[in-house]
């Protein structure tokens, strides 16, 4: 067992500091552990959110030595141990207590995006045909755990709080696999333009850097997302094209 | 919105509690961009040296006008006035060029390396303003497209530039052969299309505008070989923009005498 310092993020929302914990660290640990450890033998009251300990409910995601990570899929071993790791809540977001913050703002941005409206049924029975080449891409969206690591990096948020004016690459990947499910009869592309803010994205990568799920955010939702605003408000041959074809 | 309260919200440039060196990339990216348009520059106002038998360089074609046997309509004509500074790359430079500059990979880069917008991710920016690629002078940015059009066309050229690198005049006549300058312009020509082949807009515009693409099976292929270069689009961009550099200086050293072509048949 080998002693490690684990700088924690305090705070009851306003304010707060930096404290130093000692505690023991194991083979095989990872840091919701370390943390957990410290709540049940040093800091009763320290905060934190978590569910699954698996990487799949998205609810532990914090900054750990500065960077926007799960504490549970973040391993100590990848750590530097020799010098204290610190641990923060997610910048983007109002901070409750130390390391939890509310991320309630997303599940309002979600409730601006236009819902599925699929076509007509294919069948008579009520049900339709899709080939797997065509949901092959939407599919990748799908992983979305909704973690908001992603949200939490985004320096269009994070850095210059635009949040009425952006809605954050999570929500790029989840208008994305609507806009491209071959289903869908709904169009997205003027919101995006005009409420949702693509054009803020200056595609530093950083939301797919960070993805726990390795969605390809930038390259395969956002970048085709802003392909098609060219096409509707920027590209002229694109709108003379549909101005004589009615398409 | 309030975010959490934590220590360098809205911090001053470059705070973090990143540990790792975080500006290692960006200074990289910095130091290879910056001397790329230093060297590009400086070659395209130098008008000279740009040939060597059959070669031509990539900076310089297609030579619209010009002294060298290359040139499609002879030399400068007598209505670009004198004290225009002229050279035959300066014509056709800005294409590749604003190709390059507005690509989404080369902005996501250059945005961090030489705007710090942001210097690296989670890392304190120097600015509060923030207008990003949504209003004016980025907005412009969305020219993209067109900008690959000309693009592809100027691959096609540099493709025949190689086909003309084969063919070497000496007294006796016009034979075919390869030197290594040949393979230079030919590796060179792989390398961009590898890289301008796999551009975000062609994946738009070959199929990924469609939803149902399985219903059309050409522009489907079309699509997963652009998708196939596409995914290394970042390696592509860099290998290129430094064999393009590397065939100009290999044509220039060879025009100015210093470095002799190796005539492999
Ligand atoms: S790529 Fe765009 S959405 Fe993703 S973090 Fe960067 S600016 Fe934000
Ligand atoms: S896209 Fe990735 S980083 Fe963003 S919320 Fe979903 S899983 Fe988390
Ligand atoms: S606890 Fe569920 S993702 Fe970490
Ligand atoms: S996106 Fe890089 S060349 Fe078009």
């Amino acid at each position: 067992m080998a002693q490690a310092t684990f700088r924690i993020w305090r705070s009851n929302g306003t304010g707060g500091a930096f404290q130093d914990f000692k505690t023991e660290v194991s083979e095989g640990m990872v840091v919701l552990d370390a943390v957990h450890k410290i709540q049940a033998e040093q800091a009763g009251d320290l905060a934190v959110r978590w569910n699954c300990k698996a990487g799949k409910c998205g609810s532990c995601s914090a900054e750990i030595n500065g960077m926007p990570r799960l504490m549970c899929m973040t391993r100590l071993n990848e750590l530097p141990m020799d010098e204290p790791v610190t641990v923060e809540p997610m910048h983007a977001f109002p901070g409750i207590k130390d390391l939890v913050t509310d991320v309630s703002w997303n599940y309002e941005v979600k409730k601006k995006i236009k819902k599925f409206k699929p076509r007509k049924p294919d069948a008579a029975d009520g049900t339709w045909r899709m080939q797997q080449a065509d949901v092959d891409r939407v599919q990748e969206f799908r992983k979305c755990i909704e973690c908001f690591l992603c949200q939490d990096v985004c320096h269009v948020l994070r850095e210059h709080d635009k949040h009425d004016e952006f809605i954050g690459p999570r929500y790029l990947v989840y208008t994305a696999a609507l806009e491209m499910h071959p289903l869908d009869t709904e169009d997205r592309l003027k919101d995006l333009k005009f409420d949702h803010g693509i054009g803020y994205c200056n595609i530093t990568t950083c939301c797919r850097q960070v993805c726990p799920e390795n969605i390809t955010i930038t390259e395969n939702a956002i970048i085709p997302l802003k392909e098609r605003v060219v096409d509707q408000y920027y590209d002229p041959l694109s709108m003379l094209f549909r101005m004589f074809t009615g398409k | 919105m309030a975010g959490a309260e934590v220590t360098w919200k809205n911090g001053k440039f470059g705070t973090t509690q990143r540990r790792d060196r975080w500006w290692v990339e960006s200074a990289l990216v910095f130091c290879g961009f910056t001397a790329f348009i230093i060297y590009a520059t400086w070659a395209a106002f130098q008008g000279k040296f740009y040939t060597h038998g059959p070669y031509l360089s990539p900076f310089y074609s297609p030579e619209i006008f010009g002294d060298s046997p290359h040139a499609i309509f002879g030399p400068k004509p007598g209505w670009i006035p004198d004290w225009i500074p002229f050279s035959p790359a300066l014509l056709i430079l800005w294409a590749p060029g604003l190709f390059r500059f507005t690509c989404y990979y080369y902005r996501g880069a250059y945005y961090k390396s030489h705007w710090s917008d942001p210097p690296a991710c989670a890392v304190g920016e120097p600015r509060n303003k923030y207008l990003g690629e949504n209003s004016f002078p980025l907005i412009m940015q969305n020219v993209h497209r067109y900008l690959m059009y000309i693009a592809i066309a100027f691959l096609f050229l540099l493709a025949w530039d190689v086909w003309k690198a084969m063919w070497f005049t000496d007294a006796t006549g016009t034979h075919f052969g390869i030197g290594l300058g040949t393979i230079i312009l030919a590796v060179n020509v792989c390398l961009l299309s590898s890289y301008a082949l796999g551009c975000h807009s062609l994946r738009h515009i070959v199929g990924g505008y469609l939803d149902s693409i399985s219903e059309h099976p050409v522009r489907h292929k079309a699509y997963e070989c652009v998708s196939c270069l596409n995914a290394s689009h970042k390696k592509w961009a860099w290998c290129s923009l430094f064999s393009v550099a590397f065939t100009d200086i290999y044509v220039r050293l060879c025009s100015m005498g210093i470095w002799s072509d190796w005539r492999i048949f």
